[in-house]
């Protein structure tokens, strides 16, 4: 597929990959310095840089598609919170340990699968983005399906705040697999990844290793959403303060 | 961090050469240990391949035998090749 510019459902499609991959990174950069151990610290904020690169790629790919001169500097630090498109479950207080190690492993499995799908898009630009990435998203999924389990089956307090962390996410996830109008246009011209099929591996694998490690699923909850359409949590608003400082304060400011 | 183990980490730089001791870290088990020494100790592409071994499964030389142990060699020169003149005839070896 060629001649995407001007294609407002591709540009906003990369936006949410890249505010996604952003948000994702920025939280766990917040352990920089608070890791429970140093190895785990150094460990946290590779995975952040990481998912800081993907999100790089993304916006230059959108910066790429935008009717006007724009980069990627400019999508991530001066939109505001209604134009992020992120689910909300990124966009989440990191929490203690085991809530952010199992929001990682939720986004983990996700992104291993979306971009599997995405690396044979017809836009090619997105195919090889994504092939870069999976490499290294597959190792993040190593690392906290691991610790989910050491953390699950191992003390009492472990396994408490691992359970409390499945109960308080648990119903963030479903906004993981949401599409609109615009996505599912792009995902019949093979532009995207098939959302229903990676959410119901998801919810295979997921489910069999969070039984494995004798976590027990809640029944109901409140179901989050919105994300894709611009409504967020109060949670990104701060998020945004202070990660756009600089550049709102100093604009243009460079280092 | 009262559970955690003391692990060594070797990394093979690239095929074909040994692994090398190049430091140690703190992990509950060994596979946490290996993805430990990937994250800190491979950041800029230092390895292809990873060994960790628990310190405690080591057995080491004692450092307060050092001289017992390793002092012997030095005046024993005719441990090293040099030490044999060769004959003429042999060029190379």
């Amino acid at each position: 597929m060629t001649g995407q510019f001007n294609n407002p459902a591709l540009h906003s499609y990369l936006l949410r990959l890249a505010d996604t991959s952003l948000t994702m990174g920025q939280r766990l950069a917040e352990w920089c310095g608070h890791g429970p151990y140093l190895e785990e610290d150094v460990a946290l904020t590779n995975v952040s840089l990481d998912l800081i690169g993907h999100a790089n790629i993304f916006y230059q790919l959108a910066a790429e598609l935008h009717e006007h001169p724009i980069t990627a500097d400019d999508l991530a630090f001066l939109r505001d919170a209604h134009e992020y498109r992120n689910p909300i479950i990124t966009e989440l207080p990191k929490g203690d340990f085991a809530y952010t190690t199992l929001k990682q492993y939720f986004i983990d499995v996700f992104n291993v699968h979306l971009y599997q799908a995405l690396s044979t898009s017809s836009y090619e630009p997105l195919a090889l983005a994504a092939k870069k990435a999976l490499m290294e998203v597959k190792y993040h999924r190593k690392r906290s399906e691991a610790w989910v389990e050491r953390l699950s089956l191992s003390t009492e307090e472990a396994k408490t705040r691992s359970q409390k962390a499945l109960f308080d996410l648990w119903f963030y996830t479903p906004e993981l697999f949401e599409t609109d109008a615009a996505m599912d246009e792009l995902f019949v011209q093979g532009v995207i990844a098939d959302y229903t099929e990676i959410k119901t591996i998801w919810h295979q694998q997921v489910e069999a290793h969070l039984q494995h490690c004798q976590l027990t699923l809640p029944e109901s909850g409140w179901v989050a959403t919105g994300g894709l359409q611009g409504e967020h949590s109060e949670h990104l608003g701060y998020m945004l303060a202070e990660m756009q400082f600089l550049q709102r304060a100093y604009p243009g400011c460079e280092w | 961090m009262a559970e955690m183990k003391l692990y060594e980490v070797f990394i093979r730089a690239k095929s074909g050469l040994n692994h090398r001791h190049v430091g140690s870290l703190h992990a509950s088990d060994a596979q946490m240990a290996l993805l430990n020494a990937r994250d800190v100790y491979t950041r800029r592409k230092e390895g292809v391949s990873i060994w960790v071994i628990e310190a405690e499964k080591i057995t080491a030389s004692n450092p307060e035998q050092e001289h017992e142990w390793f002092d012997p060699a030095e005046d024993k020169v005719y441990r090293y090749p040099t030490f044999y003149p060769l004959d003429k005839e042999v060029e190379n070896m």
